[in-house]
Parts: C-alpha cells; structure tokens; sequence
C-alpha cells in the first residue's frame, strides 16, 4: 500500500508541474500554432498522465485525459489548427484534471466531478473541426493542406526529442533492419497503426526482438535527460532545518571570531580563518537552495491574462524579462498574492479595449511587460502596461466621493500623491464590482504584504501612455544586515531597508537644530523638518523626554516607514551586521515594535526593531495620514459633525487629560523668563495685553508654577519654555500652562467615570487610552473667582 | 504503571509546583536575559537557549506572588509549549516525582479567582502538596494580555 501511496505522490507532484508547464505551452502555441515541438510537448505531457491515470485506476481522470490526447493528436497530425476554441477548451481540460488531481492529493480519490459536458466539447471540436461554431470558425484558419509527411516529422509526431535518436535509425546504423522496411513502418503508424515501431518492425519480420531489445536500451540510455540525473526532489522543511542550522553555524562563527580577536595562537587564527570561509560558502550554499526563480510566479500569468482578457474583452501580449532571478522561497510566496492583483489590475484597468486604444492610435493589442532584475541586494520587479495610465482626476474624484480625503485638501495634492491615493485603504476606481475589480485583495493590501516582508511599491504614471508599478525586495527574509544601535543599554538591529542615513549632531548644533513644537520634537534636516523619536522614550526606558538635558552629541537614525521619513534617537551607533531573524514567542507577538530577535556574536539576544511598528507607535506614520487627509484643522472640521475634537495634553502626572477645542482659542509657548508677577498673580505680556496664567499642575495637584522652575535644574531659566494654552471668553483672556500637548483627538465625549478629584469632570477613552477631561471652566473659577464674574457683567 | 504520573517540580515562593514531565524539555540554571521593553510584565526576557530564542515567563509574577529579591538568581524550566519553547522563572528546581492519580484533588476553593485559573489540580503527597500547574492557562493568557 506504502508503495502505491508513494508512486501517488510522485505523479500528483510530477504531473502538477506538467499542468503548469501546459498552461505556458497553450498559450505560446495559441500565438504560435506552428510550434510543433510544442505540441509534441503538449501531447506527451498529457498523454503521460492519461497513462499514470490508467494505471492508478483513476477512470474519470483518464477518460477527461483521453479525449484531451485525442484532440491534440488531431492538432499534431495537422487535421484541425489550434484556435481560440481549442485553447480554451484544452484549459479547461487542464484545468479540470487540475481540479482532480487536488481532489486525489486531498482524499485520495478523484472525485466525482461531472466532465461530461468537458469530454462532449473536446470530442465535438475534434469531431467537426470543418463545422465549428461560426464565431470559432471565422477566428480559425481553414486546416491546411498538409504535405505528405517527411520522416523528419514522423520523427516529431513520434515525440522523440531532437536530442534522442529514433528507434529506426539505430536499427538501420546497427544493421538490424534496412531503411526500407523501417519507413514503411514508420508510414504505417503514420496512417493509424497504433502499435509502437518496434512491434511493427517484429511482426513484420522486419527486425529480430532481440534486436528491437538492444535498439531499444541503447535508446533509452541516450534519452535520459541529463535534468533528473542532477537534481532530486528535497523537503522543504528539510532546507528549512538545514537554513536554520547554518544560522546557528553563523552565530557561532560571529562568537568565536569575536574571541578571537583576543587570542594569540596563530594556529587557532589560521583555523578560525578557514571556519570564517567555510561558513561564508556554506551559508551561500543552503541560501541558493531556497532560492527559487522568479518565473515559478510568473509561469501562471500568462494564463491569468489570457483568461481576464478574454472576459473584458481585451487583447493583451505578456511579455518576460528576467524570468531566471532568484528570490528566496518564502518572498517567493509572499508576493504571489500581490504580483497576481497587479497582473489583474494591469488588465482590467491599465488596458484599454481595443476600439479604445485604436482611437488613441495604438496597437489594438495592449502590451504587458514583467521584469526582474537584481539591483544593490534587492530584486526589483516592474510591472509595466502600456494602457491609459492612471486617470489622476478620476483618483481625485473617486477618493472624494468615497470620503477618504476632505475637498479642499484635494485640490491641494501634486500628482505623486494624488498617485498615492490608490493605495489607501477603501479606494477602487472600479465604476462597478465586477468579477474581476472590487474583490480579493485591494491595492492597500498589496502594498502592506509588500511592505511586511521589506519591499517597497512604486508607481509610475504615464497619463495616456500607461503605467509602471516597481516593486523592491529584499533578496531573503532568513538572514538580513541590519544596523545595530544601543539605548538604554540594550542593543536592538535596525534592519538596512529601512536605513536612509545616520546624522550626528554634536554640541551648540543639538541644541539650535533640534527643536521642540508643541511637544513634538524636530530636527532640520537640510532645510526639512524631520519628526524625531526618542527609542528610549519608545521603549519606556525612562518616563520623561530628557532630549533638551541630554549631554554631548546625538545620534539620529534617519528611516523610512511608509514613505515617511523620520529621525530616531539613539545613545549610540554600533556597527552594521548580517543578522539571523528568529521568530518571538507568542507571548510576545502582540508587540507591532519589534520584528524579531537576533543572537549576537556575544551569544546576548538582541531584538530587531519594526520600523513601521514603531512608527505607528509614536504616531508619526498616522501623521502622514493625517497630512494626506488634510492638515489637522480640516480634518477637524470635516468630522465636527459627529462628535468633539478634543485637545490632549500630558496631565502633570503624566497621565492624559482632554479639553474640548472649542475652548481653545490659541496655543502658545513662553520663555519662562517672560513671566511676570502682577496682582499676585503670574502674567505674561500676550498680544498687547495681560494674560493671567494658572498653572494645571498647581491647579490640580497644588503644586505651584515656582516649583516647576526650580524643580528643573539642567536648564537655564533663560531657555525654559513654557506651553499656554488659551482661552479667551468675551475679550478676555487667560492662559493655562499645561505640561506638554499631545494631540488633537477626535471623539464623542462620553464621559465615563465621574470622579471626585477637583478640576476634572470624569474620565473617558480617547485614542484607545484613559483620558481625564479637565473641567476648564472650574479651574478658571478656582484659580480666578473674578473671570467670569467680570466676563458677565462685561 | 497505570495511575501514575511523572513531575518536574520546583518551588516558587516556597510553594511547590509541578508540570507533566513530558512538557518539560529542559531544566537550566539562570542564563542572561535581554529584556522586551513594552512587553507585558510576567515576560522577563528572552534567553539564548543554543541558538533558540526563548521567552522567560516569571512564575512569581504570573501567579501574583511577590517580586523574587534581586540577589536571588531564578532557574529556568523550559517547556515545550505549542512547538515552540518557553522558559519559567522559577526559584528552586525540585525532583522528578511520580504520583499517583488517587491522590489528586481539584484546586481547593480557597485558591483565588485568577490563579485557580492557572491550576490544574493538586497532589496529595506525604509531607507536602504537589500543585500541578494548567501550562495552556500560564503561558496562553499572557498572549491575551499583550493584545489587551
């Protein structure tokens, strides 16, 4: 039984990678239906599995495959000319043994799938080629007249490769058979007889059986292709443990390099040399045994575009370049999914139908280019069409319509990031859903799978002329060079992809170029403001922002995360290494910072840092959001109508409040030194007038402003800042001094906890996260009973 | 021998613990820990265990007992935990011990809400009781808890 399971496998293996290969063979025989080789492949791939299928006993299997046979025969012999009917009904037979053959890797047996109407088609256009169905008939070209045929065909219609020397010639070479009585053989299969060479030859005494034997070995010694003889089927898994033992093997080497460095012996050097080496080839090696080409992806476009193109109507040409580049296997099948879409894309929205594009004075036949290619460590992948290109107003007026950006920031976007729109969740330039457009998976979708396993998407616009997206990812996922940086202590890899540059900034230059809006702290960076994070805020290492303390030079890690730049702060830039990515427990999945850990050469395991995780955290990619919505305020605006924009400010125990922003009337920033005391109050000069300020934290914890000033040490009372939040009522004004500003939320206040504390009226969730809501108006009250009693008789 | 069962145990704070010693892969003593900042706290760490990386729970923390002093250095239990290894921070590693079925009791109703959730049961031994721990609960609840 073991025995029949495995000759099971090997077929349902071998005869998927037939399938497939038949699916590119159509299809290049329909463009081509003179290609005799091809279909001499063709026919013996199928006739392979109508052979095996009759073996196994897969009955409904063989009779779909017989009638396939039969129909290609009656293509191979020149009775019937391959046109679009034919093909199509070939892919549906190879899609149905397709279909088949899962039912059989899955249960066993091969289903019980009704074909009849499959093996009624396939019999009728071999039947009636003369009488096909008129819109078949006027696609196809009339059977030709074929010459009688040659040996050299005979030999070709005998699915005997080039390469292989047929049975008859070794016969006639040997001297086992003349010439003469061979060619009558041959014609006589030629015309119907379905009998093998050989038992002709002996039944009609032309040639000894033993001779026929020997003929026979000598031919099959020579047919077996050198292919198999030099590759064998390996387990994936099996590669993957041997992947991840390298990796191991590469942790190691790093360790005892590392060692020695500290040795003497030259003897242990020569050796640690040589183990250098050897691990270098041998992690090349195993990589390469991952890698696949590219064209495993792309062999199954081809028939994608075919189909598609056929539903909508359209003539489109796919066309290859770099099919042999090799990507590892796991990026392999991460981008099946998104390749697919912007194949499908490319068909049913790049390209135009054909009345279209004459109009437009192009080839009624749309042109699809793929092409990959290595570049700096990445493979690059386009995907280019040569249809309309992207209808930038119809972006505009879609992503409008669909809400997801506000009007007058429409008008605003440049052309790239009106581009850039089609990549926002929610966006689809389909009118209508069809069974192409407005399923599956959407662009955002594409660009996050691409996104998650390091790659970047590019799109190239050219309005009337077409479309080209570029896609660049990373050669390998296993084994990826990243930067190591410290903070706190701990070291964390960054890996390359995300790296843009490292800036230091040292001395007076810190202090002037770093700058801090609001809370939000930026660096110029050659003219542009670059948002900064700190890692060890990030990371909670320490509670309070001491960037404005911190001593000595700083070190920025400039990256990218979703087209965003920004600026990270570490304590220190180590080196650039080649690490191994391990997977985290599940304990630590729910983590978006990191993307795994690494062990380092000191055998310490150090964790790799999630660019676009961190990002997200310290919300500098939903700022960008943010900016392709419509800067703040018009976000504000445009959701006024259903619920409250709320300020969120950092309470003085570091706990989140909110006020509603329609009590705010500005937000500023005092040098300390401006304050001044009047009345028995603080001031500060504002607009020509006295703003009286009150102080949150004094307000709500009885802590006064003073003790702020002189709680903070490092700085001079000169430089210290203080951030005022206005409020003005009836023409007056008064000044809250609040910690720090956080973020403008917007949310239904809701308040869900009553407290007692004084100056808060409850708390509530804002952002996912317990906020206080200040009662503003209380605290004026407390700190200045007078405001709102001069206010009303005003 | 039927009725019997084989248990890795150890103690935390003075209590004694035990898993199934089949779940068990290994016992070692305290490796350095590079810590997760974000993560939730009963992960202390994550260990080098011979190339594998491997998340370090701390028991003490998981069952709400208190902080283990900083001169003591805890051990480690590592077990095999849907195909993948994690380490329990615990103070003292105990023997294996076989008991028998009989003696076990469902957790005393005076155990408290959450960590009678993480107990399976208890043995009755001579001189003590042997508190089995439910593994699926102590390492998977945390999962729940860093997506909270």
């Amino acid at each position: 039984m073991g025995d029949i399971d495995d000759i099971i496998r090997d077929f349902l293996l071998e005869s998927n990678e037939n399938l497939d290969q038949l699916d590119r063979d159509l299809i290049t025989l329909e463009k081509d239906p003179t290609a005799r080789d091809i279909l001499a492949s063709i026919f013996r791939t199928i006739h392979t599995i109508k052979g095996t299928t009759g073996f196994l006993g897969f009955k409904r299997l063989e009779s779909v495959a017989h009638v396939g046979e039969n129909l290609l025969s009656s293509l191979r012999d020149g009775r019937l000319t391959l046109n679009a009917e034919i093909t199509s009904a070939l892919l549906a037979m190879v899609d149905a043994v397709r279909q088949m053959l899962v039912k059989i890797e899955a249960t066993g047996k091969e289903g019980d799938g009704d074909y009849t109407s499959l093996i009624e088609t396939l019999t009728r256009l071999q039947g009636d080629h003369k009488v096909a169905d008129p819109k078949s008939a006027a696609l196809a070209t009339p059977p030709a007249v074929m010459p009688p045929p040659t040996i050299e065909e005979i030999r070709k219609d005998l699915e005997i490769p080039e390469s292989v020397q047929p049975l008859g010639e070794i016969l006639v070479q040997t001297g086992a058979a003349t010439r003469e009585r061979v060619d009558e053989a041959l014609s006589l299969q030629k015309h119907g007889d379905k009998r093998r060479l050989g038992e002709i030859l002996v039944a009609t005494g032309a040639a000894l059986p033993a001779a026929v034997q020997d003929a026979l070995q000598v031919q099959t010694e020579s047919r077996t292709p050198a292919l198999s003889e030099s590759s064998i089927r390996v387990d994936v898994g099996l590669l993957d443990r041997l992947m991840n033992l390298v990796g191991e093997l590469v942790l190691a080497r790093n360790q005892i390099l590392q060692f020695s460095t500290v040795q003497q012996d030259s003897g242990f050097l020569n050796t640690t040399q040589r183990l250098n080496l050897i691990t270098n080839e041998l992690q090349e090696g195993v990589m390469k045994t991952r890698m696949q080409p590219i064209g495993n992806v792309w062999s199954k476009f081809p028939r994608v575009v075919r189909d598609l193109a056929t539903a909508c109507g359209k003539q489109v040409r796919i066309e290859m370049e770099g099919k042999e580049t090799d990507l590892d296997k796991t990026i392999i099948e991460s981008i099946k999914d998104p390749l697919t879409h912007l194949v499908r894309n490319a068909v049913d929205h790049g390209i135009e139908t054909p009345q279209k594009r004459r109009a437009a004075g192009k080839s009624p036949e749309g042109h699809l280019l793929l092409r990959a290619y290595h570049e700096g460590g990445q493979v690059n992948i386009e995907i280019s069409d040569d249809g309309a290109g992207i209808n930038l107003d119809r972006v505009k007026h879609q992503a409008l319509e669909r809400g997801l950006i506000p009007p007058d920031q429409a008008a605003r976007l440049n052309e790239r990031e009106l581009v850039n729109l089609i990549f926002l969740p929610g966006f689809s330039t389909a009118d209508k859903v069809t069974n192409v457009s407005g399923r599956g998976v959407g662009m955002d979708v594409v660009k996050t799978n691409i996104e998650k396993i390091g790659g970047t998407v590019d799109v190239q616009n050219r309005p009337g002329q077409g479309t080209t997206l570029k896609i660049k990812i990373p050669l390998t996922l296993a084994i990826i060079p990243a930067l190591i940086v410290t903070s706190h202590g701990d070291r964390f890899a960054i890996p390359q992809v995300n790296l843009l540059e490292l800036v230091r900034v040292e001395g007076e230059q810190a202090r002037s170029g770093i700058e801090n809006i609001h809370g939000a702290v930026v660096y110029r960076l050659r003219g542009k403001l670059l948002p900064l994070i700190n890692l060890r805020r990030e990371l909670q290492a320490e509670k309070h922002d001491e960037l404005s303390s911190q001593e000595g030079p700083v070190n920025i890690v400039v990256l990218q995360a979703d087209d965003r730049h920004f600026g990270l702060i570490v304590d220190e830039i180590n080196d650039t290494e080649e690490i191994v990515v391990k997977p985290l427990g599940k304990q630590l999945k729910g983590i978006s910072t990191f993307a795994g850990a690494t062990i380092m050469g000191d055998g310490q395991v150090a964790l790799i840092l999630d660019v676009l995780g961190l990002a997200q955290r310290a919300n500098v990619v939903s700022e960008l959001r943010d900016r392709l919505a419509g800067d703040l305020a018009a976000k504000v605006e445009s959701q006024r109508s259903d619920g409250d924009s709320l300020l969120l400010l950092r309470g003085p125990d570091d706990g989140r409040m909110a006020m509603p922003l329609s009590m705010v009337a500005r937000l500023e920033e005092f040098a300390l030194s401006s304050v001044e005391h009047a009345d028995g109050r603080q001031v500060v000069q504002y607009r020509g007038q006295i703003l009286p300020l009150i102080d949150l934290s004094s307000a709500l914890t009885e802590r006064r402003l003073q003790n702020r000033v002189s709680g903070s040490t490092a700085e001079s009372v000169e430089n210290a800042k203080i951030q005022v939040v206005v409020h003005s009522e009836q023409g007056r004004s008064v000044g809250l001094v609040v910690d720090r500003i956080l973020d403008i939320a917007h949310e239904a206040i809701k308040i869900q906890r009553h407290t007692v504390r004084p100056g808060t009226l409850g708390s509530m969730v804002v952002q996912g996260r317990v906020t206080e809501m200040l009662d503003v108006k209380g605290i004026i009250q407390t700190a200045d009973p007078d405001f709102f009693r001069e206010t009303a008789a005003a | 021998m039927a009725g019997r069962k084989q248990f890795s145990t150890f103690l935390v704070e003075k209590l004694l613990f035990g898993v199934e010693v089949e779940k068990v892969q290994e016992v070692i003593r305290y490796q350095e820990m590079t810590c997760v900042p974000l993560a939730p706290p009963v992960v202390k760490g994550l260990i080098n265990l011979r190339g594998q990386i491997v998340t370090a729970v701390d028991l003490r923390c998981r069952l709400g007992l208190r902080e283990r002093a900083a001169t003591r250095l805890p051990m480690n239990v590592v077990i095999r935990h849907e195909d993948a290894a994690v380490s329990l921070l615990v103070d003292e590693i105990g023997d294996v011990l076989e008991v028998e079925e009989e003696s076990f009791e469902l957790p005393p109703g005076t155990f408290s809400g959450e960590v009678r959730e993480l107990i399976r049961g208890v043995y009755k031994l001579k001189r003590s009781l042997l508190i089995a721990l439910n593994m699926e609960r102590v390492l998977g609840v945390t999962e729940a808890a860093v997506r909270a």
